[in-house]
């Protein structure tokens, strides 16, 4: 049983020197490796961290570009589609434009006509009227030229104006 | 494939070493075994030129070297005497060399060495035979050894290897090398030190208390693990029987068991005397259950690491002992011994790198489980659900 039983001596010395190194390794040893390793993990750590914070800026930075670059190209898009609006809008107002201008030409030219034909037409029978009045004058004179027959015509005429 | 390769070569130099080395100190093994089993032998007799042959005892050898003593045998009838301190409140402190006892032949300044190893107090205060002495019982039991022993002497070696391999690990650290990164000792150890730390320490006692309780158990860890180490060295510094020693395993054990104590929370001390939750009835059995764990935890602790580590020397000094008792005349002779011999040797090889990886396994286990009772005792009232 000698095997099992506590010694005095050692329990003494085993307690002592135990205690001892436990204060030593503290304070030269485990202090400062400890400090260490856990100063060093946080700078890993903080690496590793800006390290993606680097990568996720530059992602985002991508993004940025690839942004702007859309926007431009949407712009341009806009632009062009703008201009062909414009284009558009001028070709069909200048359209409208001519198309009015023609009609109103049309119109006056239309109306000159009419006015011409009017006039046209007033002369010609003011013309009529003097020719059927020459005519007339000419007809009544070769009608007149012996007295006989104009003694004859103002008994015609007489005739009437008594029946009048 | 390279790798496998050079380990099966490195392992057969081993075998090829350990067997040139067995068969060289066989005649000194054989003359170391003999004059112990002699002496202990004449000594009880109190012939003091004992010329026959003795019949081998393994037994007792086995138990004279892993239990402590007051010399460290190193080869044959050399041994290393240490420091004999014994205190006694009638004769004071009284410090001499072991090598003053003569092997437990004398007596020396009232003191003796009796056959267990154990010093005792004589009524003659001179210089005597030790076998015509007589013991005073009275003196013994009121007298305090404090002796450095082969154990004491060990774990002041160890000691000296701790503080030799972490101070200057530390400096690695603190010097101009600070914040690069780890090279040779220091990357070893330190890779030790975080999985201990991580792994073990951190996940048994938790983020939050942890660091408090590093210092300790880190401690705890290398010293249980290079003591562990250093007895597997069959000579001179290591050999020595010291975590297999009650003594040593009982004072951590208790180390742990005080910080366990101190630093018990409320949380901790409600589940050992009323746990939440359980009706009262049952409470009165399970309160003494809880109550004898406390007190069984560190107790198991001792023990586990005291018949482990006391096993592997035991199973170790055992094959080699197979070879003395086959070479024994009685027996089979020297042939048989030489016969017994490669068998012995590759049993032994086997146990010493099984022996290896149980020293780790100990230190490791002892902490782990420290870890886990302190853990329990800070352990906070966070998870209401298991209740």
């Amino acid at each position: 049983m000698e095997l099992v039983k506590p010694d005095f001596g050692l329990v003494f010395w085993m307690t002592v020197s135990f205690l001892i190194v436990v204060f030593i390794l503290r304070k030269f040893a485990w202090g400062p490796i400890l400090t260490s390793l856990k100063e060093r993990e946080n700078s890993i750590n903080d690496a590793l961290n800006s390290a993606k914070k680097a990568k996720e800026e530059v992602s985002n930075m991508k993004a940025e570009n690839e942004r702007i670059l859309q926007e431009a190209r949407n712009e341009r898009d806009k632009m062009l589609k703008d201009a062909r609006d414009t284009k558009d809008a001028i070709v069909n107002e200048a359209r409208t434009k001519a198309q009015v201008e023609g009609d109103r030409i049309v119109t006056i030219a239309r109306e000159t006509i009419q006015n011409e034909k009017l006039a046209a037409i007033a002369e010609l029978k003011n013309q009529v009227a003097t020719l059927s009045i020459e005519i007339a004058e000419k007809v009544i004179r070769q009608q007149l030229a012996g007295d006989d027959k104009q003694k004859a015509l103002v008994n015609d005429l007489l005739k009437d104006v008594k029946l009048n | 494939m390279k790798v496998s390769k050079l380990s099966l070569i490195s392992i057969i130099t081993f075998l090829a070493l350990t067997l040139v080395f067995s068969i060289s100190s066989k005649a000194q093994d054989s003359s170391a075994v003999q004059p112990q089993a002699v002496e202990a032998t004449s000594a009880e007799a109190g012939a003091v030129e004992p010329a026959h042959e003795e019949k081998l005892n393994a037994g007792k050898l086995i138990m004279e070297h892993i239990a402590d003593s007051h010399g460290w045998h190193l080869w044959g009838q050399t041994s290393i005497p240490l420091p004999v301190i014994v205190y006694n409140n009638q004769r004071g402190l009284t410090v001499f060399s072991s090598a003053r006892f003569e092997h437990g032949h004398k007596a020396y300044e009232g003191y003796l060495l009796n056959e267990a190893g154990k010093i005792e107090a004589v009524n003659e205060l001179g210089e005597v035979e030790a076998h015509t002495a007589t013991v005073n019982k009275d003196i013994t039991a009121a007298t305090y050894d404090i002796s450095i022993t082969k154990n004491v002497f060990s774990i002041f070696i160890t000691i000296a290897i701790l503080l030799l391999i972490f101070t200057s690990v530390a400096k690695r650290y603190t010097n101009k090398r600070k914040g690069m990164a780890p090279t040779g000792l220091q990357n070893a150890v330190e890779s030790i030190i975080i999985f201990m730390r991580d792994d073990v320490i951190k996940a048994s006692i938790g983020e939050k208390n942890y660091e408090k309780y590093l210092p300790y158990l880190l401690t705890l860890f290398f010293f249980i693990w290079t003591n562990n180490v250093l007895g597997l060295i069959p000579v001179f510094p290591g050999g020595a029987n010291v975590t297999g020693n009650i003594s040593v395993a009982l004072v951590l054990a208790v180390l742990t068991f005080i910080i366990t104590l101190v630093s018990g929370k409320k949380y901790y001390w409600q589940h050992v005397f009323a746990m939440p939750g359980v009706p009262k009835g049952v409470l009165l059995l399970l309160t003494p259950i809880e109550i004898l764990g406390v007190f069984l935890r560190p107790f198991v602790l001792m023990i586990r690491l005291f018949a482990n580590i006391t096993a592997g020397h035991i199973i170790a000094l055992s094959f080699f002992c197979l070879i003395f008792i086959f070479g024994q005349e009685t027996l089979y002779g020297t042939g048989g011994g030489l016969g017994v011999s490669p068998l012995s040797i590759v049993f032994t090889v086997f146990m010493g790198f099984l022996e290896l990886l149980v020293a780790f396994l100990q230190a490791y286990v002892f902490t782990l489980l420290s870890a886990i009772y302190i853990g329990a005792a800070v352990e906070e009232h966070h998870h209401e659900e298991h209740h």
